[in-house]
């Protein structure tokens, strides 16, 4: 349980670290990994099942940690986060609280205190975990993903982020250095959740979904599952038969059913994929319910 | 192989190694600066029993490397109690409320349950039973840790209302 030798680089800037993962590319034999808060990355060298030859400590850059709010890409807001912000930092943000509600509610599941002491936002949106919470929120949240490399920058929306387990979409050289998450409307319906064998572990099933209402409508919806399948996955169909519903007028069993034949689960000791479709049925069901039956209050 | 010279803060001793990049910092905290109570379980970041400070947040020293921590402020369950050896106030209500039988989870327990104390004074039974979460305990149970966790919890907000 002792990692194999590396080289350590601690990466005192951006520039630096996009310098050290591109000399690591350079070399023949190279195989850089980013170490941001480690808590996957540390296992994985303690089990030999990553054994780089170069760690390169993007810790200690001050410029990848924090919370702001920019401009989004139609008009209106978008809360930035740093890529080493620490998910317990996520966690208490106001900011993220005001306007990324869901995120906020995701990290509650996110490995436990101890971890979110130290494991970062940008690390496991760019490990791509497919029973995660972090990158199925991107994915859901249409969230954009600000990579830097030795070659400039690119913007790479979370939809095409995602493209099999634990393989993104961002190149050897690149390093993500924040995700910027677009504003929904403040009286948003937000439902995250997911059901794990104990506290911590990664979910068995996990949803999330965002409902915009306007006079009584959906004006907008948006639905992801994580533990469902290969990747983080959406349920664009069921997102779309919501549009325009009034609220009185959802069949949650229905929006349910809809949403569940869109994903793709994966057997394993724990859950069969038929377990996870019924389970994920009925808990988007529930939470669709009850969601709607608390928005028609008057 | 590359030697790193580091210099961390261990429950108030200022320690300097030349260590390998690869080195842990539990196998750090353990083999070269003497804190054999911080306990290696699993040593992938399953079981919380390295749970240590750092820079005041419980964190797990397995998933962390000694390098990362230079110029840190590493706290142990070595530094908690008294020079006198009165115990720390987590340490005697873990003693009170039967927190612990074999004692290999203690010392993380302790850490988190110190550090989560220290910053929050009075968190409520469900975020104590949330943070005991992050711990694998394989005799004792939970029970008693919950039931020491709560006592200090108690008596900071009676503390609190007699202020």
């Amino acid at each position: 349980m002792k990692p194999a030798p590396f080289d350590y680089v601690r990466a005192e800037s951006i520039p630096h670290a996009l310098e050290a993962l591109a000399g690591a590319g350079a070399d023949a034999d190279g195989d850089a990994s980013i170490l941001a808060g480690g808590q996957t990355l540390m296992p994985l060298l303690a089990l030999r099942m990553a054994t780089p030859s170069v760690i390169i400590d993007i810790n200690r850059i001050e410029a990848l940690a924090g919370v702001s709010r920019v401009a989004g890409h139609n008009g209106s807001g978008a809360t930035r986060i740093g890529a080493t912000t620490r998910q317990n930092h996520v966690l208490a943000n106001e900011l993220v609280k005001a306007h990324v509600p869901a995120l906020a509610k995701a990290t509650a599941f996110v490995g436990h205190h101890q971890t979110r002491n130290r494991g970062t936002l940008g690390g496991s949106v760019s490990l791509g975990e497919p029973a995660a919470e972090y990158p199925a929120i991107a994915l859901t949240l249409d969230a954009v993903i600000e990579a830097h490399s030795s070659e400039g920058i690119r913007r790479i929306d979370a939809l095409d982020f995602y493209l099999g387990a634990y393989s993104t979409a961002l190149l050897p050289d690149e390093l993500v250095v924040a995700v910027e998450y677009p504003d929904w409307p403040a009286d948003s319906v937000t439902i995250v959740h997911e059901v794990t064998r104990r506290a911590g572990d990664f979910a068995l099933v996990g949803l999330i979904c965002q409902l915009a209402i306007a006079e009584g409508k959906v004006s907008r919806a948006a639905i992801g599952w994580f533990g469902m399948g290969a990747t983080p996955m959406r349920s664009l169909a069921a997102e779309k038969a919501l549009k325009g519903v009034s609220l009185g007028d959802i069949d949650p069993r229905a929006v349910a059913e809809l949403a569940i034949s869109e994903t793709e689960p994966l057997e394993d000791k724990h859950a069969t994929a038929h377990y996870r479709r019924s389970v994920g049925t009925k808990l988007f069901t529930r939470l669709l319910s009850a969601a709607v039956a608390e928005r028609q209050k008057p | 192989m590359t030697l790193h010279r580091i210099e961390i803060e261990v429950d108030g001793d200022v320690i300097a190694a030349e260590v390998e990049g690869r080195l842990t910092l539990g196998d750090f905290l353990r083999d070269r600066a003497g804190r054999t109570g911080v306990h290696l379980g699993c040593e992938h970041g399953v079981c919380g029993a390295c749970t240590i400070s750092f820079n005041g947040d419980a964190v797990r020293s397995c998933l962390m490397l000694a390098v990362q921590a230079d110029g840190a402020r590493i706290g142990t369950i070595q530094g908690l109690a008294e020079a006198d050896g009165t115990l720390h106030p987590v340490q005697a209500a873990m003693q009170a409320e039967y927190g612990l039988q074999c004692g290999f989870c203690t010392p993380g327990v302790v850490m988190t349950l110190a550090s989560v104390l220290e910053a929050e004074k009075t968190p409520s039974e469900e975020r104590l039973r949330d943070v005991l979460s992050g711990h694998l305990c394989r005799c004792t149970g939970y029970q008693g840790m919950l039931r020491a966790a709560k006592s200090l919890a108690i008596q900071a907000q009676t503390a609190a209302g007699d202020a």
